[in-house]
């Protein structure tokens, strides 16, 4: 039996195509993914996404907890509401997770999880906090529904659906979030998404979860599904946990890099394995030169300096053309032209820096 | 569901229509193109080429997934629709106008055997 979110009804009602996902049944599309990808790049869209997890951390000691759980640094949330991205490592520095934190109080943090790994990520935690900081409370949020707003309209809309949401978000800067008082009672709002747009995602009680999505919809929001969703990510060049990392992978064979603080002297799970790591991969974009075919995950990838392969690759609606996500030999440069093996076809792809596309314009 | 009552159909969700010159106008139903999504590159057969039945000879690909076409039935390529690779989307559009090839059949009772539109439908559910 599939899971399903508080929104279930209003995506059948809206005409969606079901699919598995993480364990729940999502919305694949309400229709045409191509045309929800627009509405999002240029006017407003929103995303069930309440098959992802919140866990709030609270008790004395949080901050220093997560200063050892995550490979980014919580010490650069200054500001109560900051949010950060990270993974969560094995101590071998495979990506159990990756994950957003907000730091909401010193004795009081939220992750935001990925659907699949929720419950493996929980155990992880509550093992890692039962022998470092037993003093700490760890709650899955299963009583939260969320929605992400995206689009360049997608706050001026919800703030139209969401009356009393302005005044508390009127002000948030990319990356932050904040509690709101709204007619639907309160609701966390936070500047954050996984579209390469501005926008919102909104966690609120369940039981308001369809009166939310209803006053988005009146307010001139489209649904929009995870099919959209992964082309929106992918032309931003985000990551896909499982897609493009998994346990078996460290976060600098994907991109992650950025997020792993290994200059400052804290130690964290998985650090020294980062450490010892001989980093022989690039991650990168693609961009499909040659016509015959769209850029899929596993597909071969042919470079002078050795073979690699696709981790993501799909249809960019917004260039019109097939973009992918790569792990390659280190030597493989941006601007290098490589082969990749498209059934029984070589096609020529040129290697660039994600993203490919931020804020409706296209950067390749 | 659109199921055109005057076609024939393959368990793998092609259409088939009888020409007057004996030849069968092949393509995807209103159910296939509905389950692959938005469509964004096809590829066809070469014309001349001699089918087998159940051998995939086409190639149409979603912004999801690449899917094979399977020739319902054996027979000679005499014809491909050059306007479908050049605009996918026409088969999310009008699946029944955007054929996408035709064969001469190798045995000129296959079409009669293929499923009607009752039993296409039965099928789909």
């Amino acid at each position: 039996m599939q899971k399903r979110t508080p929104l279930y009804e209003a995506h059948r009602a809206a005409g969606a195509r079901m699919v598995d996902f993480g364990g729940y049944d999502m919305p694949v599309n309400y229709g045409s993914q191509i045309e929800e990808h627009h509405a999002v790049r240029t006017d407003a869209g929103m995303f069930d996404v309440s098959h992802m997890r919140a866990v709030d951390i609270a008790g004395h000691g949080a901050r220093d907890f997560l200063r050892g759980a995550l490979a980014n640094n919580v010490d650069k949330l200054a500001t109560p509401g900051k949010a950060l991205y990270t993974c969560m490592l094995r101590e071998d520095g495979g990506v159990l997770d990756d994950l957003i934190v907000y730091f909401l109080r010193e004795d009081f943090f939220r992750l935001v999880v990925n659907a699949a790994t929720a419950d493996k990520d929980v155990a992880w935690l509550r093992k890692l906090a039962a022998a470092r900081a037993p003093g700490l409370t760890l709650t899955p949020r299963d009583d939260l529904a969320m929605i992400a707003v995206q689009g360049p309209q997608a706050r001026a809309k919800a703030w139209q659906a969401l009356p009393g949401a302005e005044a508390a978000s009127a002000d948030l800067k990319p990356f932050n979030g904040a509690q709101a008082q709204t007619a639907l009672g309160p609701v966390f709002i936070a500047r954050t998404g996984y579209t390469g747009e501005d926008g919102f995602e909104i966690l609120l009680p369940a039981a308001q979860a369809v009166a939310a999505w209803d006053a988005l919809r009146a307010a001139g929001v489209r649904p929009a599904g995870l099919g959209a969703r992964d082309t929106l990510r992918l032309e931003a060049g985000m990551n896909l946990y499982g897609q493009d990392m998994n346990e078996g992978v460290s976060p600098l064979a994907a991109g992650l890099a950025w997020t792993v603080d290994l200059a400052s002297p804290r130690d964290f799970v998985g650090k020294a394995a980062l450490a010892a790591d001989p980093r022989p991969f690039t991650f990168t974009g693609l961009l499909l030169l040659d016509s015959g075919g769209v850029l899929r995950a596993h597909q071969k990838v042919e470079t002078p300096h050795g073979e690699g392969e696709i981790t993501s690759g799909t249809f960019s609606p917004t260039l019109g053309k097939s973009i992918a996500l790569a792990r390659l030999p280190a030597a493989v440069q941006p601007g290098d032209t490589v082969t990749v093996l498209v059934r029984d076809k070589r096609l020529a792809a040129r290697v660039v820096k994600p993203p490919f596309v931020r804020n409706g314009k296209p950067l390749v | 569901m659109n199921v055109p009552p005057q076609l024939k159909y393959a368990d793998t969700h092609e259409w088939l229509r009888g020409e007057a010159d004996g030849s069968v106008t092949i393509g995807i139903t209103d159910h296939a193109q509905e389950a692959l999504g938005d469509l964004v590159f096809v590829e066809l057969p070469a014309v001349g080429r001699v089918l087998k039945v159940g051998e995939a000879c086409a190639i149409v690909e979603s912004v999801k997934a690449a899917s094979d076409v399977y020739a319902p039935i054996a027979g000679e390529v005499v014809a491909v629709n050059d306007a479908v690779p050049a605009t996918p989307e026409s088969l999310n559009e009008k699946p029944y106008e955007a054929w996408l090839f035709r064969v001469k059949p190798a045995d000129p009772a296959a079409l009669a055997a293929m499923l009607d539109a009752a039993a296409y439908e039965k099928l789909i559910g």
